[in-house]
């Protein structure tokens, strides 16, 4: 059992999460509620990562973040180590496959809110920003708190894109879908068997909250 | 300084509306007139929910909007209350909550006890902790009123608040209205499409039509000499 794996891969699921929850909520909270013009395009653009072979956009991250390229050379003088094949690399290439996994679910959950009860709390003397805490956040946190343990689920079960613009460093980007490959390479079965049965247990634990909230939220509205 | 609502609109869409009117404190008028002639449109105007192309709204001396100017308030620093005519009540709170939410301009501690205060207003003492989908039409809908009333509304705005609910509880209502008068200050728009509703309880009527004003003044007098045709049709009085 490779621990180091799995606390990596917890680490990298956490900041994936965390990241997203905020950038989330402004993505979509824009597109349920300002974005008009061209709305389809953006909401393709967010879901573009559901479709593309993971090796793909992948490779495409490589070139954005390697030595070569504005942003690889720029991170590398700033932060003094190249993104590929780091822990910030693997992180922000993370983020950017899970956008659709956050997104999605928010943005449903804020669609389903009638527009005359944000109205209502408009005239009833509450500005934007208390609006969105006091009256849509309430109302809309199932589909939140699914975005969350969706994104967090997907992270630990990555594997083509961390391969790719990770490698498989020890400690530094093999996490632990990384470790379960490396293990049945060298016929490690034993520790390949253990951490895939953990891996299915927290994977089946996150579709159970994400099906009982979506339950919650079927149930409010009806 | 001008006391009451003054309300001067040019509205391209959804409906094209061109009307000015006004409403002193302490009167009740009535926006009348057929599906699709703008009122509830005109009402959304004044409370900020709708962007009219041109307009002034101005309300207690204070402007809302001057399109010339480039003033537009947003609604929550405008002081309306306004009653949907779907009650809009906020599913996730209590009666008690509810009201309490629009009254953001007390200190935290004097909220429950003044949003209590008002449900008794409306009649619904001993249902404070009841949600939106605990309570029925006629009780929801008196929420949606005791909520319009916390903010020391200096406008009352109604958008047909007794279509929802059945004929007995509507002229209950109708009558806790006319009562309610007595307390609240401020000048009130009623949008209805019912003649006898308008007519019971508004001191004047302001009849639309396709955006259009087409005629305005005490109900007695309307009823009595309707500007036109259109006045007549709109009214619904050959019918």
């Amino acid at each position: 059992m490779d621990w180091t794996a799995f606390a990596l891969s917890l680490k990298l699921a956490g900041w994936t999460a965390a990241v997203l929850l905020p950038a989330g909520l402004i993505l979509s909270r824009l597109l349920a509620f300002h974005v008009r013009r061209g709305k389809p395009l953006f909401e393709a653009a967010v879901a573009l990562p559901l479709v593309l072979p993971p090796s793909v956009l992948g490779y495409y991250l490589l070139v954005a973040f390697g030595g070569a390229s504005p942003l690889g050379e720029w991170w590398t003088r700033v932060f003094g180590h190249g993104l590929a094949f780091s822990f910030d690399g693997l992180l922000l290439a993370s983020v950017l496959i899970n956008i659709p996994f956050a997104v999605q679910p928010m943005q449903r959950a804020f669609e389903a809110l009638p527009a005359d009860i944000r109205e209502a709390a408009w005239v009833s003397g509450l500005a934007p920003w208390r609006t969105f805490w006091r009256i849509e956040l309430p109302l809309a946190w199932p589909g939140v708190l699914s975005a969350f343990v969706l994104t967090f689920a997907h992270t630990l079960g990555e594997f083509g894109v961390v391969l790719m613009v990770g490698g498989s460093i020890p400690g530094e980007t093999r996490t632990a879908a990384l470790a379960i490959y490396d293990r049945v390479q060298a016929f490690d079965n034993g520790a390949a068997g253990a951490m895939s049965l953990l891996l299915l247990l927290m994977s089946i634990a996150a579709i159970v909250i994400v099906h009982g909230l979506s339950g919650r939220m079927g149930r409010r509205r009806g | 300084m001008a006391e009451g609502l003054e309300v001067s609109l040019r509205i391209s869409a959804p409906v094209p509306i061109a009307a000015a009117f006004a409403c002193a404190p302490g009167e009740l008028v009535a926006l009348i007139g057929p599906s699709g002639a703008g009122k509830t449109t005109i009402l959304r105007a004044i409370a900020g929910l709708h962007r009219p192309a041109m307009g002034r709204i101005a309300c207690d001396g204070e402007t809302w909007l001057d399109s010339e100017a480039g003033i537009r308030l947003p609604p929550h620093r405008r002081r309306v209350g306004l009653v949907f005519q779907s009650y809009a009540l906020f599913p996730h709170l209590t009666a008690t909550g509810n009201v309490a939410a629009a009254l953001t301009h007390l200190p935290a501690a004097e909220r429950r006890e003044r949003a209590g205060a008002l449900l008794a207003l409306v009649h619904l003492d001993g249902l404070e902790n009841r949600r939106p989908a605990e309570l029925s039409g006629g009780q929801q809908q008196r929420v949606a009123l005791a909520r319009a009333l916390a903010r020391d509304p200096h406008v009352l705005l109604l958008d047909e608040p007794f279509s929802a609910v059945d004929r007995r509880t509507r002229r209950r209502l109708r009558g806790e209205l006319a009562d309610l008068r007595s307390t609240v200050r401020a000048p009130i728009l009623l949008v209805t499409h019912d003649l006898d509703e308008a007519a019971a309880l508004a001191d004047r009527l302001v009849v639309l039509d396709k955006g259009e004003l087409l005629q305005q003044g005490p109900p007695a007098e309307v009823l009595a000499s309707p500007a036109s045709d259109r006045v007549r049709a709109a009214l619904d009085l050959d019918g």
